[in-house]
């Protein structure tokens, strides 16, 4: 669950985090009338998308005026952004965050997760931020060093110190900031919390010039503001659609419809797919809770894009998704479907030529094959117009 | 011989009354494992498919001397499951159950610290000596006792390629599957670790994927010691696209800035005999084992 960067400064800042003051605005008028509520010499105007990479994008502009604010906005409200991190289809700007632009004197990279070693908090922090880190680390791990903040208390402290003056920060101001993200981090259960950048200004303040905040669906159990705060599960519309019933689908560029349970088995397939000169429509997996019916939606999704031309249908029936549960899903889906485009299945471990045979008496128009090898050549050729 | 677990293992159920804890219970008794304990607080007393139920794991372990834990505990009390485990001392326990919250599993990793317990998962399929003892929630129908070691981050590709290892004669001394979340128990590393020491286990198969840094950390543990045995590994997701989540949780970009090729790379440097993809396994542990 990704939280917007004017939610996640307003959660920071509760925990006593500095961030410039901002509005919310979802047109023009209200972005331009919002300056009056700022105070600065120069504003920024920032698109309000759940994904990272906007700078590189043109998703935050700076402005002089409120008119030239207005004018900013105009541009970015309704607009799509492509970038890294949204996929193809890009993400329509719904709403923009107006904001004073501050004079910074340095500006640096830190996040918070958990250590999947120990457990405890640990914070990564560089001195490289700003809108190139994520290319910078990529090239270069060592980009990014990492200290543990297993509690907060003087040793901490101390260590914290130590290790802000290796990446460059001198200052003990710089601690207090940290400390509160730490306690946001662990209070609402992120599983990250990036900064970027975490700069100074020219008078000494240190601030959240950007922010990201993930929390742990997981956790939504125990939190109900956690709707509330989240702009959006970072999901499209029949992303979140198919987790509903049970399976994880991401949207991709191809034609070829690609249903498998499990993400290992699903990563697996698709790379097959791409190495045999296909592409996949789509990355699936069936989780073990899902139904027939729930598969059968998961079915529907992909029937109804026109640019599916074949399906391929890999299934490795296990302890409880077994493949009569999958074929039966398949079955109900192109009985009542208007567009039936053709599959080949490959179901193989538990009941298997069950499956099979209620593919066959449904009269899905399906080619089964023994190996993942032989249905993934089949199933790009079928795509690429080759013969029924 | 095997890691972990064998015909030794005395299995408790932690959640053994629920409709998962029954189903997964009743199918590693067919295949002959020795399952002695339920835990239900409220139930103890009872007994549920003719094994006697405790109030807690403590007594449980008490009473019928178990060594390991199957956890198939509801998310919400998951962490709280394995830490009682945890605490009784048993030396394997599995957990099953999905979306268990991240900060939770935190928690059980500073308790398992100074422990001697081996946490396998959670999000695992859980582990399996062929023939012997079943703990989790994998198919056993293609699996065969021999001498292919397996570690694996994903249920449904470990049935695929195991299956595949069967019918090519390569049985399994044990497989391990290590989760797919990102904090979690054992890792690659501790499998091979255990694999290396086991004599009955020829040839180790990794099977990992994008994300997380379980396949970084067996290469470098891989070149700091003399191995001995082939290892063969697939590396799943070369194709997907970056800085999306697949499924799986283990990809955040802090942590998943090394791509399948990076991490292909590493392994190769270290040895590891990479397969080409998910149906070429079978002869690269063929050709390993020539």
């Amino acid at each position: 669950m990704l939280l917007s960067e004017y939610k996640s400064k307003e959660l920071l800042s509760q925990y006593g985090v500095g961030v410039p003051s901002g509005r919310i605005a979802r047109s023009p008028e209200e972005a331009e009338a919002s300056c009056g509520a700022i105070e600065t010499r120069k504003f920024v105007v920032k698109a309000q998308i759940a994904a990272g990479g906007r700078g590189l994008a043109g998703g935050i502009r700076f402005a002089a005026t409120p008119s030239s604010v207005g004018e900013e906005a105009r541009r970015l409200l309704g607009s799509k952004l492509v970038t890294e991190q949204t996929g193809p289809a890009g993400e329509t700007v719904g709403a923009v965050y107006v904001e004073a632009a501050l004079d910074l004197k340095a500006q640096y990279f830190v996040a918070l997760a958990l250590d999947p070693e120990t457990g405890f908090p640990m914070l990564l922090a560089s001195a490289q931020g700003g809108v190139e880190f994520e290319q910078r680390a990529r090239m270069d791990s060592d980009v990014v060093r990492t200290l543990l903040l297993p509690d907060d208390d003087q040793d901490t402290r101390k260590a914290l110190a130590d290790f802000l003056a290796g990446i460059g920060i001198d200052d003990d101001a710089a601690l207090d900031p940290i400390f509160y993200l730490r306690s946001a981090f662990l209070d609402n259960e992120m599983t990250l919390l990036e900064v970027n950048p975490f700069a100074v200004t020219r008078d000494g303040k240190w601030m959240a010039i950007d922010a990201k905040i993930a929390l742990d669906a997981n956790a939504a159990f125990r939190h109900p503001e956690f709707e509330s705060l989240a702009a959006d599960s970072g999901l499209s519309q029949t992303e979140s659609e198919a987790q509903k019933s049970n399976i994880n689908f991401v949207r991709l560029n191809g034609n070829i419809g690609v249903v498998v349970n499990g993400a290992g088995l699903g990563l697996a397939t698709n790379d097959m797919v791409v190495d045999a000169g296909g592409r996949p429509a789509n990355f699936m997996d069936i989780r073990t809770t899902a139904t027939s019916f729930d598969i059968a939606r998961g079915i529907d999704i992909l029937l109804a894009e026109p640019e599916v031309t074949a399906i391929l249908l890999n299934v490795h029936g296990g302890g409880m998704t077994v493949c009569d549960t999958v074929a039966e899903g398949v079955a109900f889906a192109y009985s009542r479907a208007k567009r039936k485009p053709p599959v080949v299945a490959r179901l193989a471990g538990q009941n298997a030529p069950w499956g099979h045979q209620i593919l066959k008496d449904r009269q899905v128009p399906v080619e089964a094959f023994g190996t993942m090898r032989e249905a993934v050549a089949r199933v790009v050729e079928l795509a690429q117009g080759g013969k029924r | 011989m095997a890691i972990l677990v064998d015909q030794r293992t005395r299995v408790l159920v932690q959640g053994a009354t629920g409709r998962a804890g029954t189903f997964y219970t009743d199918q590693a008794v067919r295949y002959g494992s020795t399952y002695v304990a339920g835990v239900r607080p409220g139930r103890g007393g009872t007994k549920h498919l003719g094994i006697p139920v405790f109030h807690s794991v403590k007594e449980a372990v008490e009473e019928t001397g178990a060594t390991a834990s199957l956890v198939v505990v509801p998310a919400p009390n998951a962490a709280d499951a394995m830490i009682e485990a945890i605490e009784a001392g048993l030396e394997t326990i599995v957990c099953v159950t999905e979306r268990v919250p991240m900060h939770d599993m935190a928690r059980v990793k500073r308790a398992l610290e100074g422990t001697q317990s081996v946490l396998i998962g959670p999000n695992s399929q859980g582990i399996l000596t062929p023939g012997q003892c079943k703990i989790g929630v994998m198919p056993t129908k293609d699996a065969k006792p021999g001498r292919i070691g397996i570690a694996s981050r994903s249920a449904s590709l470990t049935s695929e390629i195991l299956a595949n290892c069967s019918a090519a004669d390569l049985g399994q001394s044990t497989t391990v599957g290590i989760g797919g979340d990102t904090i979690h128990g054992i890792g690659f590393v501790g499998c091979l670790e255990r694999f290396k020491d086991d004599p009955e286990t020829e040839a180790v198969v990794l099977i990992g994927e994008i994300g997380g840094r379980e396949e970084e950390k067996a290469a470098e543990y891989l070149s700091s010691v003399t191995y001995g045995k082939p290892v063969i590994g697939l590396v799943a997701g070369r194709h997907a696209p970056q800085g999306r989540r697949m499924g799986h949780a283990g990809t955040l970009s802090v942590f998943g800035l090394e791509t399948a090729e990076q991490k292909v790379a590493k392994l190769r440097e270290a040895g590891v005999l990479v397969a080409k993809d998910a149906s070429d396994v079978v002869s690269t542990v063929l050709k390993a084992l020539k």
